[in-house]
Parts: C-alpha cells; structure tokens; sequence
C-alpha cells in the first residue's frame, strides 16, 4: 500500500509542475494586463508581481476608451451566433438524409464528406478569394458563413449520434402518416438535442477563434471580428499594448466561462472524431 | 404534383444531403478545379488570364525561397509530431492512474490553452519570448547565468519559439484524445496480465500501445495536416509574412505571400497543389503503412 502513496505522491508533484507550465502564459498575460503598455514594451512580458506599477487603467480604457474594441467583440458573437446556428442545422439535416436512407451514390457522397476532412482548408484560400471577389461578397459576413455551413465534421459526429437513434421511430412516424421531413423535424431534431451541445461548443470555438479566411475577406474596420481587430493593434510602426494585453484578456474570458460551465460538452466535442463508433 | 414528388421517399434523402452537394460542388471541387486550372496559367486579380502551361511549376522547382518554406513546414510537422504524440499520449496514461489526486482538475488546465486563439496565444509567445533581457524566457534563462537570447532572430531559436507554442497549445487536446482512447480498453486485459506477471512496462507496450492504434493513427492524420498547413502561428510570432531570412516562412505563408501579396495567383495556386500532393501522399502513406484500408467495412 505504501507503494501506491508513493506514486501518488510522485505522480502528483509531476503533473503539479506541468499545470503550472502551462498556466503560467495565462497569468503573465493576466499580470501584464494591470501594467502600463510602456513597462512591456522595456521589459517584456514576465511573471514580476509588482504592485507599485499595476493598476486599473488598462481596464478603464478598455471599458471607457476611445476605440473599436466592442464593435469587434459584438462581431465575433454575432457571427459566432450566426455561424453555430446554421451550420448545426444545415450538419443535423446532411446526416439525417445520410443515417435513415439508402439511396444512390450515397457512399461516394460520404466518402466526399471524409475527403473534405482530410483536404488542407487553406489550399483552397485563392480559389476562394477570387470566387468571392468575383461574386461580388466581398467585405461581407455570407463570404464567410456559406463556405462551412455543411461542416464535414459536424456531419460526421451527427451521423454517429444518429446511428444510436432507434429506425423504431422514424418507422412509426411513417404509420401516423407525418411526411418525410415532418418526421426529421418533429421526432428527430428533439432526440438529436443532447448531440447539438457537443458540437455548438466545438464549432463556436472554431468560429469565435477564426481568424486567417476572415481576415482576407473583411477589409471594413466596423466590420472586424475580435482576433483580426486585436491583430490591428500590432503594426510595424508602434504596438498598441495598452489595449492588446488587455482585450486579449478579455477575450478569453468568455469562452473561459462557457469551459468551466459546460466542461463535458467541450471535451465530448473535441474528441468526437477520434473514437470511431 | 411537384408536392408529391419532393415528399416521396425516394427524393426526400437527396433533399437533406442537398446542402452538402452544394456546397462540396461551390466551395469545394470548383475552388479546386479552378486552382489547378490558375496553376497553369499566369494570372492576376483584375486581369486577363494566360495560359503557360508547366512555367509555374518548373520555377517552383528551382524557386529557393520556395524550397526554403517547404523545409521550415516539414521541420515543423516532423517536430510536432514528436513532440505532440509520445508525450501525451505519456501523460494520459499516467494521469489515468487508479490513485491519481486530482485527475479532473489537471486534465481541465491543461486543455485551456486551446481555448485560446492563435492570435491571442501567438501574441503572448511573441512576448514570452521577447529578445529583452526583462522577458520572461530570457529571465529565466538569466538565472542560469545565459545571456539574453533573440528567440526570433535566429532559425534554431526560431524553431523553439514556433514549437513551444504548438506543444503548449496541443498537449492537453492530444491527451484527451488518447484519454478517450484508453477508456475503450478494457479492465480485463491488464487484469489478466498482471496475473501473468507482467510488469507495468510490459503492460504499456504490449496492451495499451497496439490498442491505442486507432487514436494514434488518428492524431498523427491531423498533426500531419495541421503541421504542414501551418501559417497563422509563425505570422503571429513574427508579426507578419516577413521573418528575417524566411526562417519562419511556411508553404502557406509563401502561398499567401504570392497570391495576396504580391497578386501572383497563378503561382501561389501552384503552390497550393503542391501543398495539397505532399499532404496527400504523406497521409494516405502513413494510413496505408497502418493498415487503415484494410480495416474500412
């Protein structure tokens, strides 16, 4: 018995100091948010706990300041809103018509959906670019919610889900004669609920995090999404630190809620592809 | 009459995977086609196209800045990779210890740091490991008595900078996924084992390494992807395309270099096929080597 407090006590020490590697980024950046922008610009950022330079002012500016940062902020949660909503719905229904139905070319359709998965997104960013630029999207928000609204992923997740799902209940809303997608709408949608968490978690992430196709498509400041405007801030002629250190902060913290509260869904999401069913 | 004909059974499953079709045919095979088409000519925004059939590729061949790129993101991938599989694979393992203290707190923290964005995240490691002597890597490295080091000045410290980030970013992620790939193993084999005589090590590499394959094979897929489309993190940490040298350009940064930057579609769309047959020969390699097609069905 002493030989497993033994190893509990090593092992325990040892993911201690791995925890606290990998904290200790978020409270440098949580630190330098309380220290004037010049004091990063001369020292760098670092784990020096000094009280006689920290204070509130970073804060105030955020909240009170003359700038976008809000605009950014209200952007990214529209278009994460947005974003979720549709692809959800558009995902559940592509797996639907792929879990109840046989019908022609089906699996070469599937093996489409796995190919997109396996395909790096970011060949596709000229093609893309100039399709939108021809179609005249530019600059808007379609441009960059069309592209994923049939997420591979999601559809792949939702059709495992599904296959849990008993054909019971598809086969006795056919017999109460409710049409084809009356039974997708009316009996589906409400079992597939508890798969819709998982996965508006995962694709909010993704969306609240987007950054490389947003940036190429928006050019309009007011239109901005918060990891393009903070990305502003930083340009060759001077670095706006006073109000990066502490919007990045910022921005975390909201997803940083959402983790503490729906903890599970996060880790359901993150690791739905790798479990084959 | 048109009612009747959507509603019937035999239409109704093309109804609900329409969407899919239309957007695998926009934004897939036409984004596709069309860049390989642009690969073989000479093209810019606003301007009349050519065709010069093999030109782009042959001076990608000999193009060393190219060359240069492709280096800098299959150094990283095979770093990553490194990196990124054995030691969370290490620490799921442990942390999945019967008498492990504080199990879910621990496998929480480490999993924050992907909640981040890779601006945010680039933004901090770009200031961690600032060339100041006040900064954090370089304080820590004072107290071993080394002098400040410009991280991003150099293509081995470069490196240090670009890899911490992945491996701060991904450790926790990775470890989850082999954390869900332990749970499919069950009790009984290491039971059995143990009264085989079978010492931990044992144990490891002959029950949990062969059964955790499929999570493997998994997380290398997208290692291997994300390793070799890497752009965003390196544009971050140098804050821009720009990096002196190039010792941070990757093949996406050249694409987006070319195409972007410098209008030259035509090119980067060859740059781009490129990137996509070097992803899809290492993949489907790697996935033929596993057996994974054997496997399907």
């Amino acid at each position: 018995m002493s030989r497993d407090i033994f190893i509990k006590i090593i092992l325990f020490v040892f993911f201690s100091i791995l925890c606290a590697l990998i904290l200790i980024p978020f409270y440098a950046v949580t630190i330098a948010s309380f220290k004037p922008g010049e004091d990063l610009i001369r020292y760098g950022l670092n784990l020096s706990f000094d009280l006689s330079v920290m204070n509130f002012d970073n804060f105030n500016y955020l909240f009170t300041g003359n700038h976008a940062y809000f605009t950014w902020f209200f952007n990214s949660l529209l278009l994460t809103i947005v974003q979720v909503v549709l692809t959800l719905l558009v995902s559940a229904t592509v797996a639907y018509g792929f879990s109840a139905y046989e019908f022609k070319g089906k699996n070469f359709l599937f093996m489409c959906v796995l190919l997109i998965m396996m395909v790096p997104f970011e060949i596709l960013l000229l093609p893309l670019y100039t399709l939108t630029h021809n179609i005249g999207l530019m600059n808007s928000y379609s441009a960059i919610v069309l592209p994923g609204i049939a997420s591979a992923a999601t559809i792949f997740f939702f059709r495992q889900y599904l296959r849990g799902v008993p054909k019971e209940i598809v086969a006795a809303g056919r017999v109460d004669g409710a049409s084809e997608y009356g039974i997708y709408m009316r009996l589906i949608l409400p079992v597939m609920k508890p798969s819709f968490a998982a996965m508006a978690i995962l694709n909010g992430m993704n969306s609240w995090n987007n950054f490389l196709w947003p940036f190429m498509v928006l050019s309009d400041s007011g239109k901005y999404t918060l990891p393009i405007g903070l990305k502003t801030l930083l340009t060759p002629y001077g670095n706006n630190y006073d109000l990066l250190i502490v919007g990045s902060f910022f921005s975390i913290i909201p997803i940083f809620i959402l983790f503490v509260a729906f903890q599970k869904y996060f880790i359901d999401g993150m690791t739905a592809g790798a479990v084959k069913g | 009459m048109i009612k009747k004909f959507l509603y019937s059974q035999k239409v109704a499953p093309y109804v609900f995977v329409l969407p899919f079709i239309a957007v695998f045919i926009f934004f897939w095979v036409y984004p596709l086609g069309s860049s390989f088409g642009m690969s073989f000519q000479k093209i810019q925004l606003g301007q009349e196209a050519s065709w010069i059939g093999f030109s782009n590729y042959e001076k990608l061949m000999g193009d060393g800045v190219f060359l240069k790129a492709v280096t800098n993101s299959a150094v990283y991938m095979v770093l990553t990779l490194v990196v990124l599989i054995p030691f969370p694979m290490l620490f799921a393992v442990l942390i999945n210890y019967k008498f492990m203290w504080g199990r879910d707190f621990f496998k929480s923290s480490f999993f924050f740091p992907a909640l981040t964005s890779v601006v945010v995240a680039g933004t901090i490691f770009r200031l961690m490991f600032g060339e100041m002597e006040g900064s954090l890597i370089n304080s820590v490295l004072g107290w071993f008595g080394i002098g400040p080091v410009k991280f991003l000045k150099g293509q081995v410290t470069g490196f240090v900078a670009l890899v911490s980030l992945a491996t701060w970013r991904w450790t926790g992620v990775n470890m989850l996924y082999f954390l869900a790939g332990l749970k499919n193993i069950p009790d009984e084999y290491y039971e059995a084992a143990a009264i085989d005589g079978a010492s931990s090590l044992q144990k490891f590499t002959r029950i949990t390494m062969p059964l955790l394959k499929p999570t493997t094979i998994y997380v290398l897929t997208i290692s291997i992807y994300a390793g070799l489309a890497m752009f965003i993190e390196s544009m971050m940490l140098w804050n821009g395309n720009n990096s002196p040298k190039n010792i941070g350009l990757t093949i996406v940064g050249y694409l987006y270099r070319q195409g972007i930057e410098k209008n030259n579609l035509g090119y980067a769309a060859a740059v781009g096929i490129v990137l996509l047959v070097i992803t899809m020969i290492i993949n489907l390699t790697q996935l033929a080597f596993s057996g994974m097609f054997k496997k399907e069905e």
